[in-house]
């Protein structure tokens, strides 16, 4: 007898083949999947974010503050998106995370330009994400120069050149020293948690079935939302622990700042965690056995993971991202945990971002409801 | 009770349909309450089909009538706290110990006093010594005399028991089967399918079924007397070539061999009998004998209409 026999092999081969085409959803995955990060990675992320809404408070009303201004919105990194002149309200929008920028116009701006005074601008920038920032902070350093000094002309040119007409003084609000961990530990809980809930519970009926156990517990009174809910209940309890682990490791080890109410994390907490049972359940209703489940968990998980502005600032993407990206729970859980912890906002400034996590644990929960057969046929 | 005459089960023209094969075809089925009932048919009959749409697992596409008094299209639910169904395959949890698989069952089924009907399920099947054991690490007799625990813990009034003894040493089995009987004598009906023809025979009635059509029913003697087959045993030397020319013979439907004798069954007493005669010479022994269950039932399987082909 040969020691590798060709024939032997090919019968393990044809086999293979025969088998990856009776299970179509594998093989949709393994086409899909390529597909999806190809898109995401090459349309929908952006390292270096522009359009990115922007405040401006104005005391001044002259020549020089609307050229400054003009030159922002050309350089593409700011829109303005609000001009006022109320310090609260600026930083209202700051907190509530509805612009990243406010550009702050000083008393007399034009007057002191040409007085050769240097006036201060002061850039706040919303920094919890300096991977959001930094590129447009960077920006309005260089066009400050050639904004202004274009409009000097005649006599005015002497104020032209080194170091500059106007003084940039930025504060990074936040996050001042622009750590990225502040931005990414946070983060990681709502990471954390998609991960292991939607695997975990996208197994919980699949295995039943699988198992044989599904016909038991058919034939008993149990009905679907018994079923349902009983099995997600004790995934919240795991998931509380993960939440936890993550901010204590949060506050030891990376010395994260906690501004706001650790309770309200733990509140919204439940939402998402349910949320993302939900589509665990969900998917173990639809999947057939538990390797179509983890595929199924693991196409929601990499989106969540992409479009939610975890790696790559939100406002980096374009529209059609960013539509995507708000349909999932991370993306609003993200910018719940970051806003509390970081900005201490509370429980009225999440609201926004509440209702449409509970949106979808609704949806995701009716589908899972639905799709829970009561008999076997 | 609830309505519904005095029929635990009383069904009639129950049909199911998978796309387009129909694989139980107007099934008519009334079993007195503390009756055993068997159900004997060939794997893919429609056994387990019509067991499922007893206690709710599947709707039926046609047909109508009551499982303990309550409508089997309408009133799934009720029938569900009643029926303990017993599984072809295992579906306890393997990774439950027994007592936890009980206890579980208690549980879904809220029984009021669930600690001391777990104790009571746990003693009366003599679990108790393996209570803390996982249900996976079970032996096949084990794990059967688990699921009979389990689906009685809630005091069912009809048992649906779909092959239970598949699998389970002789011993095991008549331990269970006498089980079975205990339970029959406190009233508690049971319908129950069986390859065995044993276990058929300590059946009360039986019910043979083939490619979703019901065959005959009644019981054994009844069934037996139905079919209208004689048999006769052979005894002597050259048996196996006998056998074979036998089979090739008028009259002649069925040779067995029974270690040192052939039983030779056919419809056609006359021919039968001629053909035997003229087969065997004198040193061959020849007797009319009562025919069994198996060489009936073979029998009917072999003239049945198969409706999938």
């Amino acid at each position: 007898m040969r020691r590798f026999d060709l024939h032997r092999l090919w019968a393990i081969v044809m086999k293979e083949f025969i088998q990856m085409r009776r299970d179509r959803v594998t093989f949709g995955m393994m086409i899909g999947i390529p597909l999806m990060q190809l898109t995401l990675f090459g349309f929908a992320i952006n390292s270096d974010p522009k359009h990115l809404p922007t405040a401006l408070r104005l005391a001044d009303n002259g020549p020089f503050e609307r050229t400054l201004v003009a030159e922002m919105q050309n350089s593409t990194y700011f829109d303005v998106v609000r001009v006022t002149d109320s310090e609260a309200e600026v930083h209202r929008l700051l907190q509530l995370g509805e612009v990243q920028f406010v550009v702050n116009i000083p008393v007399d701006f034009t007057r002191r330009v040409l007085r050769g005074e240097r006036p201060s601008v002061l850039v706040e920038a919303d920094a919890t994400d300096p991977a959001a920032t930094g590129p447009a902070i960077s920006a309005v350093q260089a066009l400050a120069f050639k904004a202004i000094d274009r409009d000097l002309t005649g006599p005015l040119a002497r104020l032209r050149g080194a170091p500059g007409p106007v003084n940039f003084v930025v504060h990074a609000h936040y996050n001042p020293e622009n750590i990225t961990q502040y931005n990414i530990v946070p983060g990681l809980m709502g990471v954390v948690l998609t991960m292991t809930m939607v695997v975990i519970t996208a197994l919980a009926i699949t295995r039943e079935r699988e198992r044989g156990t599904m016909e038991n517990l058919l034939s008993t009174p149990l009905r679907p939302s018994e079923v349902i809910v009983g099995k997600i209940i004790p995934y919240i309890a795991v998931g509380y622990i993960q939440v936890s682990l993550i901010l204590l490791a949060a506050k030891g080890l990376f010395g994260v700042p906690m501004v706001g109410s650790v309770g309200l994390i733990y509140a919204t907490g439940l939402l998402f965690i349910a949320a993302n049972l939900a589509v665990g359940i969900t998917f173990s209703t639809l999947a057939k056995n538990q390797l179509q489940a983890v595929q199924m968990a693991f196409f929601f998980f990499l989106p969540s993971l992409l479009l939610s502005g975890f790696m790559f600032p939100f406002r980096g993407m374009p529209g059609w991202a960013q539509v995507l990206g708000s349909c999932l729970p991370l993306t609003h859980f993200l910018r719940i945990v970051r806003g509390v912890l970081l900005k201490g906002n509370g429980a009225l400034d999440v609201l926004p971002e509440v209702w449409p996590i509970a949106l979808f644990v609704a949806v995701a929960m009716t589908v899972a409801v639905k799709r829970y057969r009561q008999t076997l046929d | 009770m609830s309505a519904g005459g005095e029929h635990a089960i009383d069904v009639r023209g129950v049909t199911k349909r998978f796309g387009s094969k129909t694989v139980v075809n107007g099934i008519d089925l009334q079993v007195r309450p503390g009756e055993i009932y068997g159900f004997l048919g060939p794997n893919g009959s429609g056994k387990t089909t019509f067991i499922r749409m007893l206690c709710g697992l599947l709707t039926p596409d046609g047909g109508s009538g009551t499982c303990l008094g309550h409508d089997i299209l309408r009133e799934q639910k009720r029938i569900k706290l009643q029926v303990g169904y017993m599984t072809q395959k295992f579906s306890f949890y393997e990774d439950l110990s027994i007592r936890e698989n009980l206890d579980f069952i208690a549980r879904v089924y809220d029984i009021a006093d669930r600690a001391s009907a777990v104790e009571a399920s746990l003693e009366g099947l003599g679990l108790r010594d393996r209570s803390g054991q996982l249900a996976g690490e079970l032996s096949g007799g084990w794990k059967q005399r688990l699921a009979l625990a389990a689906c009685l813990i809630h005091r069912p009034r009809l048992l649906l028991l779909d092959e239970p003894t598949a699998g389970v040493d002789p011993k095991a089995r008549r331990s269970f089967w006498d089980e079975i009987h205990r339970l029959s004598a406190q009233g508690i009906t049971v319908l129950v399918t069986t390859h065995y023809m044993d276990e058929a025979e300590r059946c009360h009635r039986i019910a043979c079924l083939a490619y979703g059509n019901m065959l005959v029913k009644g019981t054994v003697q009844e069934v037996i007397d139905s079919a209208g087959l004689t048999t006769w045993s052979v005894g002597g030397p050259g048996l196996a070539g006998l056998a074979d020319r036998l089979r090739t013979s008028p009259g002649v439907e069925q040779v067995v061999a029974f270690g040192n004798t052939l039983h030779v069954s056919g419809h056609d007493a006359g021919v039968l009998e001629a053909t035997l005669r003229r087969a065997c010479g004198p040193a061959l022994s020849l007797a009319n004998i009562r025919p069994g269950l198996e060489d009936v039932f073979i029998g009917m399987m072999d003239n049945a209409r198969d409706n999938y082909s």
